[in-house]
């Protein structure tokens, strides 16, 4: 795993102006890409030819004529309708507002200011990357969270358009290029491999296979009843795997002006910025598999509402990786990087939170400066999770019974992410007390130590360039 | 665990839930009980065992009064304190909690009331912020007083607001 740094241009700098876009930002209404109907519709496409012909090339009953002529409608329609989908769908420029329309019999029309564009991805599915296009996802500051689509445009269209409209968004001239990014590393794909075998899953698949190889050694019978049930589990399995392996492949974190830049994938490409000011917590985790190898996973947990979109939420479900895999010194810097001036020193609970914790407590600590507040836990598994106390929406101080008998006290400071929030467990009572009077005013000085940070609800600031 | 002094060493005033909270959770564990007392009774005497049925009925009994005790010890623990820039709650008598929420971070106030509530003239009010774990109810506030404090924390909230 390399970690190459120095400045690195953007990909060979800003291609010719190209006269589709040029008039897109004139304010002519576009058409995406004529290809884009095939690539949505693509998979789909694919699997129902599949369905459909290989019965049909096995022999069986030879081709009646209704049947072909069946097989020959349903494809007719479904590329029908994403011909109509992409007839209906159209973009411009308008005074500084992006416009998206599409449907043909529910007209939806969205409207991107650019003065709140806070960020734009760019995705490539397998199938985009076979014909040279992409999709730019543009993710507005507004607390919505609505993203606009424009799938799919080409590669060259994507890269000047996202170039420009970055451009226009922080009030400079339509040709500036992009703000540069410097790339911070790049995670080795034989590690990422290595590390999803030794995930909880992972090693599940494992045991299923050997599992089954014994079996088939000592009882072939009975292996092939067993593999007839549980296919589809181990199918499902295989895939999950591959979806991990497949997003995080080669991913390399980018330090850029408006946030970190993470690049990854096998099959679908993304480019996805997280402005620094969204994020609301930074969690690591060193599962017991990895520990004998030193490595580690970080997860950054976003402010998020709860959007409906079908791309937005495959994303929610799983935590973003900052670092699918890594050693210690890199999660240092990349952590140190986002989180700059991070408590050193943690405070173990006191010694009676044994017997409340056992298996914990030999992991718990917490420590917090005027600015962050870190906190560690874990059975099997180590998790640190630091959290910014100018992000902390509310705190929590929690006592059951056991805990009551121990005089000790939890505390739980809130964010607005949905998976990471920091829990300083187990803490004497008294320092509980002590904390739940003095974190609140700790927050608030927080809040007041970093106005420069651009928030959610404020128009990214201008790059320094 | 509570706070008696605030951060400048003032004591807080702790504001408790309208007695009538107490009533009507006293009155909700008599509905159950009743219920539970009819069904008893009606089993042991469509069984004619009429040892078992007293049984079943000082044991319904029994156990609605222990539940009454422990709605009555769970009402008295709760609380709230207004301070100048959040709000403390506190609840709970096995697991205590106690909650500190700035009024900057809340998003909105909810004041709901169900038909045993109304009732009673009560409401129950709620602070929401962008945390979903954010845990700011206040049960069995007179209808007056929610209607204050919504007013008050939606006020407090709008002046000091500061986003995510």
């Amino acid at each position: 795993m390399s970690a190459p740094t120095g400045s690195v241009s953007p990909p060979d700098g800003l291609p010719s102006p190209d006269p589709h876009v040029a008039a897109g930002l004139g304010g002519e209404w576009q058409r995406l890409h004529p290809l884009s109907p095939l690539v949505r519709t693509g998979r789909g496409v694919i699997a129902i030819l599949v369905v459909l012909f290989i019965p049909a090339a096995g022999g069986g009953q030879k081709g009646s004529l209704g049947g072909d002529l069946l097989h020959i409608g349903v494809l007719a329609v479904v590329f029908a309708l994403g011909l109509i989908s992409w007839l209906v769908t159209r973009w411009r420029m308008e005074g500084g507002v992006l416009r998206v329309e599409s449907g043909l019999i529910r007209r939806t029309s969205g409207r991107f200011p650019l003065s709140q564009i806070q960020a734009i991805d760019t995705v490539r599915p397998g199938l985009a990357r076979f014909f040279g296009l992409a999709e730019l996802r543009i993710r507005l500051a507004s607390g919505s969270g609505k993203a606009g689509r424009l799938a799919y445009l080409t590669n060259t269209e994507a890269e000047v358009l996202r170039a420009r409209l970055l451009a226009l968004s922080h009030g400079m001239a339509e040709e500036t290029p992009p703000p540069p990014e410097q790339a911070l590393l790049t995670v080795a794909p034989g590690r990422l491999f290595a590390s999803i075998l030794l995930t909880g899953t992972g090693l599940l698949l494992e045991l299923a296979i050997v599992a089954l190889l014994v079996l088939a050694i000592l009882a072939p019978g009975a292996a092939a009843a067993a593999l007839s049930i549980g296919l589809v589990g181990l199918v499902s399995l295989v895939v999950g795997l591959f979806r991990r392996f497949n997003g995080d492949y080669r991913l390399t974190v980018a330090d850029a002006a408006d946030g970190v830049r993470l690049r990854s994938g096998l099959v679908e490409t993304s480019a996805e910025t997280i402005p620094r000011g969204r994020i609301q917590a930074i969690r690591m985790i060193e599962p017991l598999a990895w520990r004998p190898f030193g490595w580690c996973r970080l997860e950054v947990d976003v402010a998020s509402q709860k959007s409906k979109g079908r791309q937005d939420r495959n994303q929610a479900k799983s935590a973003r990786a900052l670092l699918p895999v890594g050693s210690h010194a890199q999660a240092a810097s990349l952590v140190a990087r986002v989180f700059p001036g991070l408590p050193e020193e943690r405070l173990p609970p006191p010694a009676r939170a044994r017997w409340k914790s056992p298996l914990r407590f030999h992991l718990l600590s917490w420590a917090a400066n005027d600015r962050y507040a870190v906190t560690t836990s874990g059975r099997a598994r180590r998790v640190t999770d630091w959290v910014p106390l100018a992000k902390v929406q509310s705190i929590r101080l929690v006592e059951g019974p056991i805990q009551r008998r121990l005089a000790l006290s939890s505390i739980h400071l809130d964010t607005a992410g949905r998976r990471v929030h920091a829990v300083l467990r187990d803490r004497d009572r008294t320092e509980g007390a002590l904390l739940l009077q003095e974190l609140p005013k700790r927050c608030r000085v927080a809040r007041q130590l970093r106005p420069a940070q651009p928030e959610l609800h404020a128009p990214a600031k201008p790059a320094t360039q | 665990m509570e706070p008696d002094t605030d951060l400048d060493e003032r004591p807080l005033d702790w504001n408790a839930p309208s007695p009538r909270l107490r009533v009507l959770r006293r009155y909700e564990v008599a509905g159950t009980t009743l219920a539970a007392l009819i069904l008893a009774a009606g089993i042991a005497i469509a069984l004619g065992a009429a040892t078992a049925a007293v049984v079943a009925i000082v044991c319904v009994i029994l156990a609605g009064s222990i539940a009454d005790v422990v709605a009555g010890r769970r009402v008295r623990a709760w609380g709230y304190a207004e301070r100048d820039e959040d709000l403390l709650v506190r609840r709970g008598v096995m697991f205590r909690r106690m909650s500190v929420i700035p009024y900057g971070r809340m998003q909105y106030v909810e004041v709901t009331a169900g038909p045993f509530e109304r009732a009673f003239g009560l409401a129950t009010v709620q602070m929401h912020t962008a945390a979903a774990a954010s845990d700011a109810r206040i049960p069995g506030l007179p209808a007056v007083e929610a209607a204050r404090l919504r007013d008050q924390l939606t006020s407090l909230g709008e002046s000091l607001a500061m986003g995510l």
